[in-house]
């Protein structure tokens, strides 16, 4: 049988509390700071604007692309390459046109003229009130989830373990974010649905610990708490990493094949499976009891529902 | 204790047959095609006009390898796509005006298939290419407008029933009308009051005078607004038609919103183009005495002008117009009370109706033509006799031939022009080149990771790995046949999100494994282990999948676009997944062990 994680003791998870509690602050404020200072460098979806990817069978001159575009007058235009040297992405802001959505059309006008062999791959053009309107449902979304699955848990368990697995995963989150605005990685309407997808998932794993705490307490009679949720916390590790690890894997491989359009998406999963595994076990289970978790929680006869298990 | 009843196996390889069917069509690929739709979207395609398309294919020596009749258009496939261009421009040439005719792609899948209604998944913009456009038509405007028409309404209603009145302003879409006294005034009021119930009235006495401001009242704002957004999109439908796309998608969002696809289409411009145009309507008097011969010989009277009209054939009108299409507040089909035929109940505004009184007395027994006209080009979309003087604004045309003709003449009357002026607020264009290289992107995204975690698994687990595994391809399987017979839109975000729920699968998986595991370690009996293992892990399989599900719920109420369709995959994909890597994986299990009742050791 092979088998990576043969732990025969239990880990002493819970007595480390005060490293772990030192490191999520520490990550968290940093997240904080990068949010703050630098901002979320939001994408043409919650901005709104204009964005152009064109390619070039050649290599694509930026210089003749930029004087070209200068003739279009149009105001603030942004030329890059983009994944590989024939690719550029032009982007435009909104100014305020009163035909914003002929922009696109007066740039390719002005590429065309200039060398004829460009090819348009992508526009989106974005008006600035469905922009808001985007970033509006999107927070929205992101508390309908939240408080969701908090009353999903705090029926199916108790309000502590529902409040502790909510705060684990919204520092998540809030990392996911500070990662993205400390680097500037540009944030889409695709890396949203990431970030909330990695929410519904990440409390995966605070469901699967917190099962077995439940079990445990039940089971495990005459064993102080901090030992009950270290004992649990072990022996779901395998099964952590196991499954972390083969959601990583096509993830990865999102990351590799999936190309720029879903390379940040992956990048927000992969910093959401790290931390979700981190979280789940050294965030969630600490504040668990900090929030006092008793044995008399689950001892009562009402309580009896079926065993849990990993 | 490790054995399904007889039942559940045969469950259980029904739905994977039906799976496998269903999922099928995606792996045939596609077959360049034209599709031959009428330009009408109230016409019907028969046999007929297939039979009509055959033999034209076959008089120009097309090779074809199938025509068919599919909703209400006719699809002919083609061996290559050079073949499929010199078909559409023959078609395009012989069939005329009348029927939009379009490249296409049809899929490849045989005709068994496609009679038990498998067809491929139903590809977003973004794999396939093409345009999406989300309009908004300008409310203040549709409304203004309406307010206009009051004001020439009020004018008449006034003179008709002689009532002394000062100047009419309009603020917005309040309309004040002025008068000297207050009992011209009060009178007014009354007037006015039972002439337009949807107003309401409010009196005010001013230094200056006495005055009457009307406005709308709130469900009659929302009527003049629905109005105006059904009367957009029929509009942008017939314009659409012209563009010739295959699969054009024209579609309400929310109050005041018009999503338009148009897979296919790369001329942006021309598509911006030809959505914004404006076409007008115009009603003139026929010239009845141009000679029907020398009409027909292309001969002109003097004063006059020839339009093609639409049931064929041709029309010569006066050059002098006698309404615009401004002055039509709504058409509507239905029939007459006398006779019982079909019949299109026209209203016009005010003035209008003053102006149609008039032409009618005049011209009792003539016809006259009701033209549409786009891109300077006019067509008579009717031609009725005047039987007498119509006052009042209300107009009924018969002479239609049935209840169907009759809701076309008015759909037309309608659609004619733009209530409101529309402008884009959101466009997404994606090139064909790029909706291939998505496709790409998307699939190997998914066979790498999954060859990737289907080797770790085997490697982890053995048998039960190779049974997980086995577990999560029928779990793509699934997948890929519920989202082709729901024909939910496939977009790249639903392809990463395939991904990400086989990935997410196989912790169902993975959780059962290792307590079967852990129930060995403790000393159970193999049988007695997987037992255990499946049925203890289902709670905990359940508990993590919803929460999951909550988000994806979230993301699909609240997402729109590329969210949305990340959503639908997400959630099906948790749904197949409780059943594949539960019911189908201890299928497997108990097929190999379950009859072996002194299993000795599991490989796992």
């Amino acid at each position: 049988m092979l088998d990576f994680f043969p732990f025969k003791k239990t880990i002493p998870f819970m007595s480390w509390g005060k490293a772990t509690t030192a490191i999520s602050l520490l990550t968290f404020l940093f997240s904080v700071w990068a949010l703050w200072d630098r901002g979320l460098n939001l994408g043409v979806d919650f901005t709104g604007g204009t964005v152009i990817e064109i390619s070039y069978p050649q290599a694509a001159n930026l210089t003749e692309i930029r004087s070209a575009l200068e003739e279009t007058g149009l105001p603030e235009i942004s030329v890059q390459n983009f994944g590989t040297s024939h690719d550029v992405l032009i982007r435009l802001p909104n100014k305020g046109e009163a035909n914003a959505a002929e922009t696109s059309n007066r740039v390719m006008a002005a590429l065309t003229a200039a060398d004829a062999t460009v090819e348009l791959k992508r526009v989106d053009f974005v008006g600035p009130q469905v922009g808001k309107e985007l970033y509006d449902s999107g927070a929205l979304a992101l508390l309908v989830v939240a408080f969701g699955i908090m009353a999903y848990l705090a029926i199916r368990f108790e309000w502590r373990f529902a409040v502790a697995g909510m705060l684990a995963n919204l520092h998540d989150i809030v990392i996911i974010l500070g990662v993205f605005a400390f680097f500037q990685w540009e944030f889409t309407l695709t890396v949203l649905a990431g970030v909330l997808a990695v929410l519904g998932y990440s409390v995966n794993e605070s469901v699967v610990v917190f099962d077995r705490i439940r079990e445990n307490i039940r089971k495990m009679r005459g064993e102080t708490i901090p030992h009950i949720i270290d004992d649990a916390i072990t022996r779901t590790m395998s099964r952590t990493i196991i499954t972390h690890g083969s959601t990583q894997i096509m993830v990865l491989s999102m990351l590799f094949f999936g190309g720029e359009a879903l390379h940040n998406f992956a990048l927000a999963l992969t910093i959401g499976i790290m931390f979700g595994i981190y979280s789940s076990v050294l965030v969630a289970s600490p504040l668990l009891l900090m929030f006092g978790v008793k044995r008399e929680h689950f001892i009562k006869p009402v309580e009896k529902k079926e065993e849990a298990v990993v | 204790m490790n054995r399904y009843p007889l039942w559940r196996y045969i469950l259980i390889g029904v739905t994977l047959v039906v799976a496998f069917l269903y999922a099928l069509p995606n792996f045939f690929g596609e077959l360049p095609a034209v599709q031959v739709s009428p330009v009408r979207t109230t016409e019907k395609v028969d046999t007929v006009l297939l039979g009509q398309v055959e033999s034209l294919l076959k008089a120009s020596n097309i090779a074809y390898s199938g025509v068919e009749l599919s909703g209400n258009s006719i699809k002919a496939r083609f061996a290559s796509t050079d073949i499929q261009i010199k078909a559409k421009d023959t078609l395009q040439n012989k069939l005329g005006e009348r029927y939009t005719v379009a490249l296409n792609l049809v899929s490849a899948s045989p005709a068994w298939l496609s009679a038990i209604n498998a067809m491929p998944m139903y590809l977003g913009l973004d794999l396939r290419g093409g345009v999406h456009f989300l309009l908004e038509v300008d409310m203040k405007a549709a409304l203004e407008k309406s307010a206009i028409r009051y004001q020439n309404d009020f004018r008449t209603e006034l003179r008709g029933a002689k009532i002394r009145y000062g100047r009419i302003s309009r603020e917005g879409n309040a309309v004040t009308v002025h008068f000297a006294t207050r009992d011209q005034r009060d009178e007014a009021a009354n007037k006015l009051g039972t002439a337009f119930p949807d107003l309401t009235f409010t009196a005010e006495d001013q230094a200056e005078g006495f005055t009457l401001t009307s406005r709308l009242k709130p469900e009659a704002e929302k009527q003049v607004q629905e109005f105006a957004l059904q009367q957009n999109i029929t509009t942008l439908r017939n314009r659409v038609n012209e563009l010739g796309v295959a699969e054009p998608v024209i579609q309400q969002q929310g109050a005041s919103r018009v999503v338009v696809q148009l897979p296919g289409v790369q001329d942006t411009a021309k598509a911006k183009d030809i959505l914004g145009r404006t076409a007008t309507l115009e009603i003139r008097m026929v010239d009845e005495l141009a000679d029907p011969l020398a009409l027909a010989q292309g001969q002109v009277p003097f004063g006059a002008e020839i339009v093609p009209s639409r049931d064929g054939g041709n029309i010569a009108v006066k050059k002098d117009v006698v309404l615009t299409g401004d002055s039509i507040t709504d058409a509507s089909p239905g029939f007459d009370n006398t006779s019982g035929q079909a019949a299109v109940h026209i209203s016009l505004d005010g003035k209008g109706a003053r102006i149609f009184k008039d032409v009618t007395r005049e011209n009792v027994n003539k016809r006259m033509a009701i033209l549409l006209i786009e891109k300077g080009r006019a067509e008579a979309i009717t031609a009725p006799v005047i039987r007498e003087e119509i006052g009042g604004g209300r107009v009924q045309i018969t002479g239609m031939e049935t209840a169907q003709e009759a809701s076309d003449v008015a759909l037309l009357l309608r659609a004619g022009a733009l209530a409101a002026p529309m402008q884009i607020i959101e466009e997404r264009t994606v090139g064909p080149s790029m909706g291939a290289e998505n496709i790409a992107k998307g699939f190997n995204s998914n066979i790498w990771g999954f060859m990737a975690v289907t080797l770790f698994m085997v490697i982890y687990y053995r048998v039960f790995g190779l049974f997980s595994s086995v577990a999560l391809a029928i779990n793509g399987f699934f997948l890929i046949a519920l989202l082709s017979m729901l024909q939910a839109t496939l977009t790249l975000p639903g392809m990463a999100a395939i991904a990400l729920t086989l990935g997410m699968a196989i912790d169902a998986n993975v959780l059962i494994n290792e307590r079967i595991r852990e129930e060995l370690r403790n000393g159970a009996t193999p049988q007695a282990a997987i037992h255990a293992g499946y049925d203890r892990a289902w709670g905990t399989i359940l508990d993590s999948n919803l929460t999951t599900l909550i988000a994806g719920v979230a993301l699909f109420w609240l997402g729109s676009g590329p969210v949305r369709g990340f959503a639908v995959v997400l959630c099906l994909g948790i749904l197949t997944s409780m059943f594949s890597a539960v019911t189908v994986s201890r299928a497997m299990v108990n097929l190999t062990y379950g009859r072996q009742a002194r299993l000795a050791k599991v490989s796992i």
